[in-house]
């Protein structure tokens, strides 16, 4: 199915109920405010094609830890604002003396986005399942408009990568991605990855991925 | 050149064009990679290369707006965008036209989704020939579009000036060093003008005229932006899977 590319100024409605995300309303009409897809599906929103991450609350994010406070934790969360992550937040008892010995800087975590106030304050929180250290595999940035199209439907696409390829991964909704496997296998899911992000607005994705997964398999299985 | 005796002749200006007609134009959307924007832009014979990073923090610190983002334009020409080598950097000129350019452009972007956040706009005039900081905007409007910045919608700017005692829309180099008045207009779709000055001398009615016409230069302009925007993806949009991944979020993973 296509969609119909939009531009910020576009009209896209009269009626200023129906206006969703990427749009604004002007003298009773429903103009787009981004570049990027319209869904008019249930309300009228824009999807971007483009842009930064901008924390929500309980987006699951990879942040890496660029500074330390007295009672905080900083982390890089790939986007214009810091995240924020109290000791209380942290998965066992902190010693506030001590903090360099839980979580040190440059390390990677999993964290969930807690809560973000109007001043773009970010808390996030490890406090929950699956949410930890990672201590082991490789992280790389892809842009965060594309994480759906990597997900998939029902999350079909890291499904898939997962089975075929035997590697265990983590999306964050911040546009990093977290692997773990063989190496080869690693490196294969990488390349996978940023082929999916560069043909993130085409059709028949998932088809494509397969078809090149298969191929560069058998190419690995050749080799060696 | 020298001063030509006419700069109309029978109607037509020294390059061929009527008076109501703008220089050849070309924009391409999304040319840097490592820019979170881009448009490349040829403006007759002006070339003109924009980049938007952000919105990203700000350095530094004592900038930032704890209520909205802030917007930043620099405007600069190469050392070899015109004739005579032009001493690199900032110099009074590139500073005046960077801060109204910068607000031109910062009247239609929603600065207060992005508290404590810097946008950056970088604009460098690789080849100049008249009407450069008319291009600028142009190119920096479709940048921002190309960055997702979110906006009210895009600005679209052109010059008018006289010669010869006659209005005429977009002039190239020869007409503005040797013609009798230049008038830069940005206008956004809404018909805000958002950049408005003027070299030279206009009556009230030739400026009213002028006005008028650059609007009307302005929205053609306005066309060829959208359609670069367009372009850039071309036809084949695929149904993005964001609502169902969304419910994944992190439930997919693992």
């Amino acid at each position: 199915m296509e969609r119909e590319i939009v531009v910020p100024g576009d009209m896209l409605g009269e009626d200023p109920k129906l206006a969703g995300i990427g749009t604004y309303v002007q003298d009773g009409r429903v103009y787009s405010a981004n570049y990027g897809l319209v869904d008019r599906r249930t309300n009228i929103k824009v999807i971007p094609l483009s842009g930064r991450y901008i924390p929500a609350r309980g987006d699951l994010v990879i942040g890496k830890i660029v500074d330390m406070t007295f009672s905080n934790w900083f982390a890089d969360i790939n986007s214009p604002y810091e995240g924020m992550l109290h000791i209380s937040e942290f998965p066992e008892r902190v010693d506030p003396a001590n903090m360099g010995k839980y979580l040190h800087i440059g390390e990677l975590i999993i964290a969930r986005v807690e809560d973000v106030d109007p001043t773009m304050k970010v808390e996030l929180t490890m406090r929950d399942e699956h949410l930890r250290i990672l201590k082991q595999g490789r992280v790389i940035d892809i842009s965060h408009v594309k994480i759906p199209r990597v997900i998939g439907r029902n999350g079909s696409m890291i499904s898939m990568l997962k089975k075929d390829l035997n590697v265990s991964i983590f999306v964050g909704q911040n546009g990093r991605i977290w692997m773990k496997g063989d190496d080869k296998y690693v490196d294969l899911a990488i390349r996978t990855v940023f082929k999916i992000e560069r043909e993130a607005h085409t059709s028949g994705l998932t088809d494509k991925i397969k078809e090149y997964i298969s191929t560069e398999l058998e190419q690995l299985r050749n080799t060696t | 050149m020298t001063k030509p005796e006419k700069l109309m002749i029978d109607g037509k200006r020294l390059d061929g064009r009527g008076p109501n007609e703008l220089r050849p134009i070309k924009f391409k959307a999304g040319v840097l990679k490592r820019a979170d924007g881009s448009c490349y832009l040829e403006f007759g014979g002006n070339k003109v290369m924009a980049a938007v990073y952000g919105p990203r923090e700000v350095h530094p610190r004592h900038l930032q707006n704890a209520s909205r983002a802030i917007v930043r334009y620099r405007y600069n020409m190469a050392a070899f965008s015109v004739e005579e080598r032009k001493r690199p950097g900032p110099d009074r000129r590139s500073i005046e036209i960077s801060k109204v350019s910068r607000e031109a452009l910062e009247s239609v972007v929603l600065e207060e989704l992005y508290p404590r956040s810097a946008v950056d706009i970088f604009v460098e005039i690789l080849q100049a020939d008249a009407g450069t900081r008319v291009a600028g905007i142009n190119a920096a409007s479709v940048a921002l579009a190309d960055a997702g910045i979110p906006m009210r919608c895009l600005v679209s700017a052109c010059s008018v000036g006289k010669i010869d005692g006659e209005v005429v829309l977009d002039l190239n180099k020869d007409e503005d060093n040797y013609g009798q008045a230049d008038l830069p207009v940005a206008v956004n779709q809404f018909g805000e003008v958002t950049l408005c000055q003027m070299d030279g001398h206009l009556t009230e009615e030739e400026f009213g005229k002028a006005l008028d016409m650059a609007v009307d230069g302005c929205k053609k302009l306005h066309e060829m932006q959208k359609q670069a925007l367009v372009e850039k993806y071309g036809t084949m949009v695929a149904q993005p899977a964001e609502e169902e991944a969304k419910a994944n979020g992190g439930v997919a993973n693992e």
